[in-house]
Protein backbone atom coordinates (compact mmCIF):
# COMPACT_ATOMS: atom_id res chain seq x y z
CA UNK A 1 0.00 0.00 0.00
CA UNK A 2 1.25 3.49 -0.87
CA UNK A 3 1.80 5.64 2.20
CA UNK A 4 1.74 9.40 2.26
CA UNK A 5 4.90 11.25 3.28
CA UNK A 6 4.96 15.04 3.57
CA UNK A 7 8.16 17.04 3.93
CA UNK A 8 8.29 20.58 5.28
CA UNK A 9 11.34 22.72 4.61
CA UNK A 10 11.75 26.03 6.43
CA UNK A 11 14.79 27.13 4.42
CA UNK A 12 14.68 30.80 3.56
CA UNK A 13 17.06 31.04 0.61
CA UNK A 14 16.48 29.66 -2.85
CA UNK A 15 18.07 27.34 -3.63
CA UNK A 16 18.20 26.12 -0.08
CA UNK A 17 20.43 23.50 1.52
CA UNK A 18 17.56 22.85 3.95
CA UNK A 19 15.39 21.84 1.00
CA UNK A 20 18.27 19.75 -0.32
CA UNK A 21 18.42 17.87 2.98
CA UNK A 22 14.62 17.42 2.99
CA UNK A 23 14.83 15.90 -0.50
CA UNK A 24 17.61 13.53 0.52
CA UNK A 25 15.64 12.45 3.60
CA UNK A 26 12.43 11.77 1.68
CA UNK A 27 14.38 9.83 -0.94
CA UNK A 28 15.79 7.67 1.86
CA UNK A 29 12.29 7.06 3.23
CA UNK A 30 10.99 6.17 -0.23
CA UNK A 31 13.73 3.57 -0.61
CA UNK A 32 12.25 1.59 2.27
CA UNK A 33 8.57 2.30 1.78
CA UNK A 34 6.10 2.56 -1.07
CA UNK A 35 5.61 6.27 -0.53
CA UNK A 36 3.82 9.16 -2.16
CA UNK A 37 6.05 12.10 -1.25
CA UNK A 38 4.99 15.75 -1.27
CA UNK A 39 7.46 18.45 -0.27
CA UNK A 40 6.52 22.00 0.70
CA UNK A 41 8.70 25.03 1.30
CA UNK A 42 7.29 27.26 4.01
CA UNK A 43 8.86 30.23 2.26
CA UNK A 44 6.09 29.96 -0.34
CA UNK A 45 3.43 30.53 2.32
CA UNK A 46 5.40 32.75 4.71
CA UNK A 47 2.92 35.64 4.42
CA UNK A 48 -0.02 33.26 4.71
CA UNK A 49 1.42 31.83 7.94
CA UNK A 50 1.69 35.32 9.45
CA UNK A 51 -1.84 36.13 8.29
CA UNK A 52 -3.11 32.94 9.91
CA UNK A 53 -1.41 33.88 13.18
CA UNK A 54 -3.32 37.18 13.06
CA UNK A 55 -6.71 36.12 11.65
CA UNK A 56 -6.99 32.60 12.99
CA UNK A 57 -7.74 30.94 9.67
CA UNK A 58 -5.50 29.72 6.82
CA UNK A 59 -5.51 31.05 3.27
CA UNK A 60 -6.42 28.48 0.60
CA UNK A 61 -2.71 27.86 -0.17
CA UNK A 62 -1.82 27.33 3.46
CA UNK A 63 -4.89 25.18 4.02
CA UNK A 64 -3.67 22.83 1.28
CA UNK A 65 -0.42 22.43 3.17
CA UNK A 66 -2.06 22.00 6.59
CA UNK A 67 -4.48 19.42 5.19
CA UNK A 68 -1.56 17.54 3.60
CA UNK A 69 0.27 17.39 6.94
CA UNK A 70 -2.89 16.28 8.70
CA UNK A 71 -3.41 13.42 6.24
CA UNK A 72 0.24 12.40 6.04
CA UNK A 73 1.28 9.02 7.41
CA UNK A 74 4.74 10.42 8.09
CA UNK A 75 6.29 13.87 8.25
CA UNK A 76 9.81 15.03 7.45
CA UNK A 77 10.44 18.40 9.12
CA UNK A 78 13.61 20.31 8.32
CA UNK A 79 14.67 23.72 9.56
CA UNK A 80 17.79 25.83 9.41
CA UNK A 81 19.18 26.48 12.87
CA UNK A 82 18.97 30.14 13.89
CA UNK A 83 20.14 31.31 17.32
CA UNK A 84 20.44 27.77 18.68
CA UNK A 85 16.93 26.72 17.58
CA UNK A 86 14.52 26.23 14.64
CA UNK A 87 13.84 29.42 12.74
CA UNK A 88 10.75 31.53 13.37
CA UNK A 89 9.01 30.45 10.18
CA UNK A 90 9.29 26.78 11.17
CA UNK A 91 7.88 27.47 14.63
CA UNK A 92 5.08 29.68 13.28
CA UNK A 93 3.92 26.94 10.94
CA UNK A 94 3.58 24.46 13.79
CA UNK A 95 1.85 27.18 15.81
CA UNK A 96 -0.97 27.42 13.27
CA UNK A 97 -1.33 23.67 12.88
CA UNK A 98 -4.42 22.48 14.76
CA UNK A 99 -4.37 20.71 18.10
CA UNK A 100 -3.58 17.01 17.89
CA UNK A 101 -2.58 17.06 14.21
CA UNK A 102 0.78 15.48 15.05
CA UNK A 103 -0.47 13.12 17.72
CA UNK A 104 1.07 9.67 17.12
CA UNK A 105 2.40 10.82 13.74
CA UNK A 106 5.91 9.55 12.83
CA UNK A 107 8.25 12.50 12.29
CA UNK A 108 11.79 12.62 10.99
CA UNK A 109 13.74 15.71 12.02
CA UNK A 110 16.46 17.40 10.05
CA UNK A 111 18.36 20.66 10.37
CA UNK A 112 21.03 22.61 8.61
CA UNK A 113 23.61 25.11 9.81
CA UNK A 114 26.90 26.69 9.01
CA UNK A 115 28.98 24.47 11.29
CA UNK A 116 28.49 21.24 13.23
CA UNK A 117 28.55 23.23 16.48
CA UNK A 118 24.78 23.81 15.98
CA UNK A 119 23.91 20.13 15.60
CA UNK A 120 22.54 19.50 19.09
CA UNK A 121 19.80 22.09 18.50
CA UNK A 122 17.99 19.12 16.94
CA UNK A 123 18.00 17.38 20.31
CA UNK A 124 17.38 20.28 22.66
CA UNK A 125 15.06 22.46 20.52
CA UNK A 126 13.30 20.49 17.78
CA UNK A 127 12.83 17.18 19.55
CA UNK A 128 11.19 18.66 22.68
CA UNK A 129 8.69 20.63 20.61
CA UNK A 130 7.63 17.51 18.75
CA UNK A 131 7.50 15.56 21.99
CA UNK A 132 5.16 18.25 23.32
CA UNK A 133 2.98 17.83 20.23
CA UNK A 134 2.84 14.06 20.92
CA UNK A 135 4.55 13.16 17.66
CA UNK A 136 6.54 9.94 17.40
CA UNK A 137 10.01 11.18 16.56
CA UNK A 138 12.50 8.90 14.82
CA UNK A 139 15.57 8.25 17.03
CA UNK A 140 17.98 9.55 14.42
CA UNK A 141 17.71 13.24 13.58
CA UNK A 142 19.97 14.46 10.79
CA UNK A 143 22.06 17.59 10.94
CA UNK A 144 23.87 18.80 7.84
CA UNK A 145 26.57 21.42 8.32
CA UNK A 146 27.98 23.14 5.28
CA UNK A 147 31.07 20.95 5.45
CA UNK A 148 28.95 17.75 5.50
CA UNK A 149 28.03 18.26 1.86
CA UNK A 150 31.67 17.47 0.99
CA UNK A 151 32.65 14.99 3.71
CA UNK A 152 33.23 11.24 3.38
CA UNK A 153 34.12 8.55 5.89
CA UNK A 154 32.26 6.27 8.29
CA UNK A 155 29.76 8.63 9.81
CA UNK A 156 29.24 10.76 6.73
CA UNK A 157 25.92 12.48 5.92
CA UNK A 158 24.64 9.82 3.42
CA UNK A 159 24.85 7.10 6.06
CA UNK A 160 22.98 9.18 8.64
CA UNK A 161 20.30 10.02 6.06
CA UNK A 162 19.86 6.32 5.14
CA UNK A 163 19.54 5.32 8.80
CA UNK A 164 17.04 8.10 9.60
CA UNK A 165 14.98 7.39 6.48
CA UNK A 166 14.76 3.69 7.36
CA UNK A 167 13.66 4.55 10.89
CA UNK A 168 10.82 6.78 9.68
CA UNK A 169 9.77 4.15 7.11
CA UNK A 170 9.59 1.52 9.86
CA UNK A 171 7.53 3.78 12.14
CA UNK A 172 5.09 4.52 9.31
CA UNK A 173 4.85 0.86 8.24
CA UNK A 174 4.00 -0.14 11.81
CA UNK A 175 0.94 2.12 11.87
CA UNK A 176 -2.47 2.15 10.20
CA UNK A 177 -2.97 4.81 7.51
CA UNK A 178 -4.10 8.12 8.98
CA UNK A 179 -7.82 8.76 9.03
CA UNK A 180 -8.79 12.39 9.48
CA UNK A 181 -11.71 12.88 11.83
CA UNK A 182 -14.42 15.31 10.74
CA UNK A 183 -15.00 17.81 13.57
CA UNK A 184 -18.60 18.13 12.39
CA UNK A 185 -19.15 14.43 12.99
CA UNK A 186 -20.26 14.96 16.55
CA UNK A 187 -19.80 12.65 19.44
CA UNK A 188 -20.75 12.66 22.23
CA UNK A 189 -24.49 13.24 21.97
CA UNK A 190 -26.01 16.39 23.42
CA UNK A 191 -27.45 14.36 26.28
CA UNK A 192 -23.85 13.43 27.16
CA UNK A 193 -22.90 17.11 27.06
CA UNK A 194 -25.78 17.90 29.40
CA UNK A 195 -24.44 15.20 31.69
CA UNK A 196 -21.07 16.95 31.83
CA UNK A 197 -19.28 14.76 29.28
CA UNK A 198 -18.08 17.56 27.01
CA UNK A 199 -14.51 17.96 25.83
CA UNK A 200 -12.22 20.33 27.65
CA UNK A 201 -11.27 23.16 25.33
CA UNK A 202 -7.71 24.30 25.59
CA UNK A 203 -5.68 26.77 23.59
CA UNK A 204 -8.87 27.69 21.80
CA UNK A 205 -9.51 31.37 22.39
CA UNK A 206 -11.02 31.91 18.98
CA UNK A 207 -14.55 30.67 19.15
CA UNK B 1 -36.39 38.21 6.80
CA UNK B 2 -34.80 40.57 9.31
CA UNK B 3 -31.96 42.97 8.59
CA UNK B 4 -29.97 44.90 11.10
CA UNK B 5 -26.63 45.91 12.50
CA UNK B 6 -24.48 44.55 15.29
CA UNK B 7 -21.69 46.31 17.11
CA UNK B 8 -18.86 45.10 19.30
CA UNK B 9 -18.40 48.55 20.81
CA UNK B 10 -14.66 48.84 20.31
CA UNK B 11 -12.93 52.11 21.18
CA UNK B 12 -10.39 52.29 18.38
CA UNK B 13 -8.18 55.09 17.16
CA UNK B 14 -9.22 56.57 13.84
CA UNK B 15 -6.08 55.74 11.82
CA UNK B 16 -6.66 58.65 9.43
CA UNK B 17 -6.37 61.37 12.08
CA UNK B 18 -5.18 59.65 15.25
CA UNK B 19 -8.33 60.53 17.15
CA UNK B 20 -9.51 58.18 19.91
CA UNK B 21 -13.08 58.63 21.12
CA UNK B 22 -13.68 58.73 24.87
CA UNK B 23 -15.75 55.96 26.43
CA UNK B 24 -18.57 58.49 26.79
CA UNK B 25 -18.46 59.33 23.08
CA UNK B 26 -18.40 55.69 22.06
CA UNK B 27 -21.34 54.77 24.26
CA UNK B 28 -23.37 57.67 22.86
CA UNK B 29 -22.28 56.81 19.32
CA UNK B 30 -23.58 53.25 19.77
CA UNK B 31 -26.89 54.65 20.91
CA UNK B 32 -27.03 57.03 17.93
CA UNK B 33 -26.41 54.05 15.64
CA UNK B 34 -29.30 52.17 17.27
CA UNK B 35 -31.71 55.07 16.79
CA UNK B 36 -30.53 55.53 13.21
CA UNK B 37 -31.12 51.83 12.55
CA UNK B 38 -34.79 52.29 13.38
CA UNK B 39 -34.99 55.57 11.47
CA UNK B 40 -33.71 54.02 8.22
CA UNK B 41 -36.02 51.04 8.50
CA UNK B 42 -33.71 48.30 9.73
CA UNK B 43 -35.25 45.60 11.92
CA UNK B 44 -32.59 44.68 14.46
CA UNK B 45 -29.93 46.32 16.61
CA UNK B 46 -27.58 44.01 18.50
CA UNK B 47 -24.59 44.78 20.70
CA UNK B 48 -21.75 42.81 22.17
CA UNK B 49 -20.74 42.33 25.78
CA UNK B 50 -17.18 42.87 26.88
CA UNK B 51 -15.38 43.29 30.17
CA UNK B 52 -12.07 44.67 29.01
CA UNK B 53 -10.79 47.70 27.13
CA UNK B 54 -10.87 48.70 24.33
CA UNK B 55 -14.56 47.74 24.48
CA UNK B 56 -17.26 49.73 26.30
CA UNK B 57 -20.46 47.64 26.37
CA UNK B 58 -20.16 45.78 29.67
CA UNK B 59 -23.83 46.24 30.47
CA UNK B 60 -25.95 45.40 27.40
CA UNK B 61 -29.38 45.51 29.03
CA UNK B 62 -28.74 49.02 30.39
CA UNK B 63 -27.96 50.21 26.88
CA UNK B 64 -30.79 48.26 25.27
CA UNK B 65 -33.22 49.57 27.93
CA UNK B 66 -32.31 53.10 26.84
CA UNK B 67 -32.82 52.17 23.19
CA UNK B 68 -36.15 50.52 24.04
CA UNK B 69 -37.45 53.77 25.49
CA UNK B 70 -36.48 55.76 22.39
CA UNK B 71 -37.74 53.37 19.71
CA UNK B 72 -41.00 51.67 18.81
CA UNK B 73 -40.26 49.03 16.19
CA UNK B 74 -36.62 48.02 16.50
CA UNK B 75 -35.89 44.47 17.68
CA UNK B 76 -33.21 44.58 20.39
CA UNK B 77 -30.65 41.83 20.60
CA UNK B 78 -27.11 41.00 21.64
CA UNK B 79 -24.01 39.74 19.89
CA UNK B 80 -23.23 38.09 22.18
CA UNK B 81 -24.39 37.72 25.78
CA UNK B 82 -21.77 35.75 27.69
CA UNK B 83 -23.38 32.51 28.81
CA UNK B 84 -20.13 31.25 30.32
CA UNK B 85 -19.09 33.99 32.72
CA UNK B 86 -22.43 35.60 33.54
CA UNK B 87 -24.59 34.07 36.21
CA UNK B 88 -27.55 32.53 34.34
CA UNK B 89 -29.80 33.80 37.13
CA UNK B 90 -28.81 37.38 36.33
CA UNK B 91 -29.29 36.80 32.60
CA UNK B 92 -32.79 35.43 33.26
CA UNK B 93 -33.68 38.49 35.32
CA UNK B 94 -32.03 41.18 33.20
CA UNK B 95 -33.52 40.05 29.90
CA UNK B 96 -36.97 39.40 31.34
CA UNK B 97 -36.87 42.95 32.70
CA UNK B 98 -35.81 44.25 29.30
CA UNK B 99 -38.68 42.34 27.68
CA UNK B 100 -41.18 44.24 29.82
CA UNK B 101 -39.58 47.62 29.16
CA UNK B 102 -39.38 46.96 25.40
CA UNK B 103 -42.86 45.45 25.11
CA UNK B 104 -41.37 42.18 23.91
CA UNK B 105 -38.98 43.56 21.27
CA UNK B 106 -36.14 41.51 22.73
CA UNK B 107 -34.17 38.42 21.86
CA UNK B 108 -30.61 37.54 22.71
CA UNK B 109 -27.66 35.72 21.27
CA UNK B 110 -25.58 33.61 23.60
CA UNK B 111 -21.86 33.19 23.11
CA UNK B 112 -18.91 31.90 25.09
CA UNK B 113 -16.62 34.91 24.87
CA UNK B 114 -13.09 34.73 23.53
CA UNK B 115 -11.14 36.88 25.96
CA UNK B 116 -9.03 34.50 28.04
CA UNK B 117 -8.73 36.52 31.27
CA UNK B 118 -12.48 37.27 31.48
CA UNK B 119 -13.03 33.68 32.61
CA UNK B 120 -10.78 33.86 35.70
CA UNK B 121 -11.90 37.45 36.41
CA UNK B 122 -15.41 36.09 36.72
CA UNK B 123 -14.30 33.01 38.63
CA UNK B 124 -14.46 30.52 35.76
CA UNK B 125 -12.09 28.28 33.78
CA UNK B 126 -11.92 28.74 29.99
CA UNK B 127 -11.22 25.04 29.52
CA UNK B 128 -14.77 24.48 30.78
CA UNK B 129 -16.17 26.91 28.18
CA UNK B 130 -18.41 24.42 26.41
CA UNK B 131 -19.55 22.76 29.65
CA UNK B 132 -20.37 26.20 31.12
CA UNK B 133 -22.40 27.15 28.04
CA UNK B 134 -24.33 23.89 28.23
CA UNK B 135 -25.07 23.89 31.96
CA UNK B 136 -25.75 27.62 32.31
CA UNK B 137 -28.15 27.63 29.40
CA UNK B 138 -30.01 24.58 30.70
CA UNK B 139 -30.55 26.50 33.95
CA UNK B 140 -31.48 29.74 32.14
CA UNK B 141 -34.24 27.94 30.24
CA UNK B 142 -35.71 26.54 33.43
CA UNK B 143 -35.60 29.91 35.19
CA UNK B 144 -37.73 31.41 32.41
CA UNK B 145 -40.09 28.46 32.06
CA UNK B 146 -40.63 27.27 35.63
CA UNK B 147 -41.95 29.60 38.32
CA UNK B 148 -40.12 27.81 41.11
CA UNK B 149 -36.76 26.19 40.42
CA UNK B 150 -34.83 23.66 42.48
CA UNK B 151 -31.48 23.18 40.83
CA UNK B 152 -28.02 21.82 41.41
CA UNK B 153 -25.13 21.81 38.94
CA UNK B 154 -21.38 21.81 38.60
CA UNK B 155 -20.65 25.52 38.34
CA UNK B 156 -22.97 27.61 40.49
CA UNK B 157 -24.45 27.63 43.97
CA UNK B 158 -27.50 25.34 44.12
CA UNK B 159 -30.97 26.90 44.08
CA UNK B 160 -33.84 25.79 46.28
CA UNK B 161 -37.27 27.32 45.76
CA UNK B 162 -35.93 30.13 43.58
CA UNK B 163 -38.15 32.32 41.40
CA UNK B 164 -36.51 34.64 38.85
CA UNK B 165 -38.36 37.95 38.61
CA UNK B 166 -39.92 39.54 36.72
CA UNK B 167 -41.51 36.56 35.03
CA UNK B 168 -41.13 36.68 31.22
CA UNK B 169 -43.60 38.96 29.42
CA UNK B 170 -46.87 37.09 28.69
CA UNK B 171 -45.18 33.94 30.00
CA UNK B 172 -43.08 33.81 26.80
CA UNK B 173 -39.28 33.76 27.23
CA UNK B 174 -37.18 35.80 24.80
CA UNK B 175 -36.08 33.90 21.70
CA UNK B 176 -32.49 32.70 21.96
CA UNK B 177 -29.84 32.48 19.27
CA UNK B 178 -26.60 30.63 19.90
CA UNK B 179 -23.56 32.19 18.30
CA UNK B 180 -20.30 30.47 17.55
CA UNK B 181 -17.51 30.81 15.05
CA UNK B 182 -16.07 27.34 15.16
CA UNK B 183 -17.47 25.15 17.90
CA UNK B 184 -19.73 22.40 16.53
CA UNK B 185 -21.11 21.68 20.01
CA UNK B 186 -22.78 25.12 20.03
CA UNK B 187 -24.53 24.41 16.72
CA UNK B 188 -25.60 21.12 18.29
CA UNK B 189 -26.92 22.94 21.37
CA UNK B 190 -28.98 25.35 19.24
CA UNK B 191 -30.42 22.43 17.27
CA UNK B 192 -31.19 20.38 20.38
CA UNK B 193 -33.45 23.09 21.76
CA UNK B 194 -34.83 24.28 18.42
CA UNK B 195 -33.26 27.70 19.09
CA UNK B 196 -31.67 29.93 16.47
CA UNK B 197 -28.07 29.57 15.32
CA UNK B 198 -26.05 32.62 14.39
CA UNK B 199 -22.85 32.21 12.41
CA UNK B 200 -20.42 35.08 12.96
CA UNK B 201 -19.49 34.83 9.27
CA UNK B 202 -17.04 37.73 9.51
CA UNK B 203 -13.73 36.33 10.50
CA UNK B 204 -13.66 32.99 8.72
CA UNK B 205 -14.14 31.68 5.18
CA UNK B 206 -17.62 30.88 3.93
CA UNK B 207 -16.82 27.17 3.65
CA UNK B 208 -16.59 27.12 7.42
CA UNK B 209 -19.93 28.91 7.92
CA UNK B 210 -21.49 26.49 5.46
CA UNK B 211 -20.33 23.50 7.53
CA UNK B 212 -21.51 24.99 10.83
CA UNK B 213 -24.93 25.93 9.47
CA UNK B 214 -25.22 22.58 7.68
CA UNK B 215 -24.57 20.75 10.93
CA UNK B 216 -27.12 22.91 12.77
CA UNK B 217 -29.79 22.34 10.12
CA UNK B 218 -29.20 18.58 10.03
CA UNK B 219 -29.43 18.28 13.82
CA UNK B 220 -32.44 20.64 14.01
CA UNK B 221 -34.32 18.09 11.94
CA UNK B 222 -32.79 15.18 13.86
CA UNK B 223 -34.09 16.59 17.15
CA UNK B 224 -37.59 16.92 15.69
CA UNK B 225 -38.11 20.66 15.44
CA UNK B 226 -39.04 20.64 11.76
CA UNK B 227 -37.28 20.08 8.48
CA UNK B 228 -33.68 21.23 8.05
CA UNK B 229 -34.73 24.18 5.92
CA UNK B 230 -37.01 25.41 8.71
CA UNK B 231 -34.16 25.90 11.16
CA UNK B 232 -33.59 29.51 12.28
CA UNK B 233 -30.34 30.85 10.87
CA UNK B 234 -28.68 34.22 11.31
CA UNK B 235 -25.54 35.48 9.62
CA UNK B 236 -23.11 38.28 10.27
CA UNK B 237 -21.59 40.31 7.52
CA UNK B 238 -19.23 43.20 7.16
CA UNK B 239 -19.62 45.96 4.60
CA UNK B 240 -18.39 49.39 3.65
CA UNK B 241 -20.04 51.22 0.80
CA UNK B 242 -19.68 54.28 -1.37
CA UNK B 243 -21.39 55.11 -4.62
CA UNK B 244 -18.23 54.22 -6.52
CA UNK B 245 -16.55 50.97 -5.63
CA UNK B 246 -13.02 52.37 -5.75
CA UNK B 247 -13.96 55.26 -3.43
CA UNK B 248 -15.20 52.73 -0.89
CA UNK B 249 -11.94 50.79 -1.04
CA UNK B 250 -9.78 53.91 -0.78
CA UNK B 251 -11.70 55.26 2.19
CA UNK B 252 -11.98 51.96 4.08
CA UNK B 253 -8.44 50.71 3.46
CA UNK B 254 -6.69 52.52 6.34
CA UNK B 255 -9.40 51.30 8.74
CA UNK B 256 -9.02 47.77 7.42
CA UNK B 257 -5.23 47.83 7.54
CA UNK B 258 -5.21 48.93 11.17
CA UNK B 259 -8.33 47.13 12.39
CA UNK B 260 -8.35 45.06 15.54
CA UNK B 261 -8.36 41.30 14.84
CA UNK B 262 -7.16 41.20 11.22
CA UNK B 263 -5.26 44.48 10.80
CA UNK B 264 -1.64 44.26 9.64
CA UNK B 265 -2.42 40.79 8.30
CA UNK B 266 -3.94 39.94 4.93
CA UNK B 267 -4.64 42.63 2.34
CA UNK B 268 -8.13 44.08 1.96
CA UNK B 269 -8.36 42.24 -1.36
CA UNK B 270 -7.29 38.86 0.06
CA UNK B 271 -9.57 39.19 3.08
CA UNK B 272 -12.51 40.21 0.85
CA UNK B 273 -11.92 37.11 -1.23
CA UNK B 274 -11.44 34.75 1.72
CA UNK B 275 -14.26 36.06 3.96
CA UNK B 276 -17.65 37.71 3.33
CA UNK B 277 -16.21 41.23 3.84
CA UNK B 278 -17.53 43.42 1.03
CA UNK B 279 -16.13 46.87 0.36
CA UNK B 280 -17.58 48.50 -2.71
CA UNK B 281 -20.74 49.90 -4.25
CA UNK B 282 -24.22 49.24 -2.81
CA UNK B 283 -24.86 46.93 -5.77
CA UNK B 284 -21.76 44.89 -4.92
CA UNK B 285 -22.99 44.53 -1.35
CA UNK B 286 -26.41 43.46 -2.61
CA UNK B 287 -24.91 40.86 -4.94
CA UNK B 288 -22.56 39.45 -2.31
CA UNK B 289 -25.24 39.30 0.37
CA UNK B 290 -27.66 37.55 -1.96
CA UNK B 291 -24.98 34.92 -2.56
CA UNK B 292 -24.99 33.95 1.14
CA UNK B 293 -28.13 31.87 0.77
CA UNK B 294 -26.45 29.79 -1.90
CA UNK B 295 -24.39 28.14 0.84
CA UNK B 296 -26.55 28.43 3.98
CA UNK B 297 -30.03 28.15 2.44
CA UNK B 298 -32.93 30.57 3.02
CA UNK B 299 -32.26 32.23 6.35
CA UNK B 300 -33.93 34.52 8.83
CA UNK B 301 -31.60 37.28 10.01
CA UNK B 302 -28.76 39.25 8.44
CA UNK B 303 -26.74 41.56 10.68
CA UNK B 304 -24.05 43.86 9.34
CA UNK B 305 -21.03 45.15 11.21
CA UNK B 306 -20.52 48.77 10.13
CA UNK B 307 -19.06 50.69 13.06
CA UNK B 308 -15.74 49.20 14.12
CA UNK B 309 -12.04 49.88 13.55
CA UNK B 310 -12.25 53.57 14.43
CA UNK B 311 -14.74 54.64 11.74
CA UNK B 312 -16.17 58.03 12.77
CA UNK B 313 -19.85 58.18 13.74
CA UNK B 314 -20.70 60.43 10.80
CA UNK B 315 -19.38 57.83 8.37
CA UNK B 316 -21.22 55.03 10.16
CA UNK B 317 -24.51 56.93 9.97
CA UNK B 318 -23.94 57.42 6.23
CA UNK B 319 -23.45 53.66 5.92
CA UNK B 320 -26.77 53.13 7.68
CA UNK B 321 -28.45 55.55 5.27
CA UNK B 322 -27.11 53.57 2.32
CA UNK B 323 -28.19 50.28 3.91
CA UNK B 324 -31.67 51.59 4.62
CA UNK B 325 -32.25 53.41 1.36
CA UNK B 326 -30.45 51.39 -1.28
CA UNK B 327 -29.47 47.97 -0.01
CA UNK B 328 -32.00 46.46 2.37
CA UNK B 329 -35.12 47.26 0.28
CA UNK B 330 -33.57 45.35 -2.62
CA UNK B 331 -32.45 42.51 -0.36
CA UNK B 332 -35.96 42.17 1.08
CA UNK B 333 -37.42 41.88 -2.39
CA UNK B 334 -34.79 39.55 -3.79
CA UNK B 335 -34.61 37.23 -0.76
CA UNK B 336 -38.40 36.80 -0.92
CA UNK B 337 -38.16 35.43 -4.44
CA UNK B 338 -38.09 31.67 -4.46
CA UNK B 339 -38.33 31.43 -0.68
CA UNK B 340 -40.53 28.40 0.11
CA UNK B 341 -43.68 29.19 2.11
CA UNK B 342 -42.77 26.66 4.82
CA UNK B 343 -39.52 28.52 5.69
CA UNK B 344 -40.43 30.54 8.79
CA UNK B 345 -39.50 34.11 9.64
CA UNK B 346 -37.33 34.82 12.68
CA UNK B 347 -39.47 34.34 15.80
CA UNK B 348 -40.73 37.49 17.53
CA UNK B 349 -42.52 37.95 20.80
CA UNK B 350 -45.85 38.07 18.96
CA UNK B 351 -45.19 34.91 16.97
CA UNK B 352 -43.97 33.05 20.06
CA UNK B 353 -47.04 34.19 22.02
CA UNK B 354 -49.25 32.92 19.22
CA UNK B 355 -47.40 29.61 19.15
CA UNK B 356 -47.71 29.22 22.94
CA UNK B 357 -51.46 29.73 22.60
CA UNK B 358 -51.71 27.08 19.88
CA UNK B 359 -49.51 24.63 21.81
CA UNK B 360 -51.66 25.10 24.92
Amino acid sequence: MTRSIVAISAGLSQPSSTRLLADRLTAAVAKKLDADVRTFELRDVAHDITDNLLTGFPSPALKTLIDAVERADGLVAVSPIFNASYNGLFKSFFDVLGDDVLRDKPVLLGATGGTARHSLALEHALRPMFAYLHAVVAPTAVFAATEDWAAGGNNALPGRIERAGAELAALVAAREPVEVKDPFDLSPSFEDLLGGQGRAVTNDLRL
Amino acid sequence: MQFGVFTVGDVTQDPTNGRVPSDAERVKAMMAIALKAEEVGLDVFALGEHHNPPFVPSSPTTMLGWVAAKTTKLQLSTATTLITTNDPVKIAEDYAMLQHLADGRVDLMLGRGNTGPVYPWFGQDIRQGVALAVENYALLRRLWREDVVDWEGQFRTPLQGFTATPRPLDGVPPFVWHGSIRTPEIAQQAAYYGDGFFANHIFWPKEHTQKMVGLYRRLFEHYGHGSADQAIVGLGGQVFMRKNSQDAKNEFRPYFDNAPVYGHGPSLEDFSEQTPLTVGSPQEVIDRTLSFREYVGDYQRQLFLVDHAGLPLKTVLEQLDILGEEVVPVLRKEFAIGRPAHVPDAPTHESLKEKAKVDA
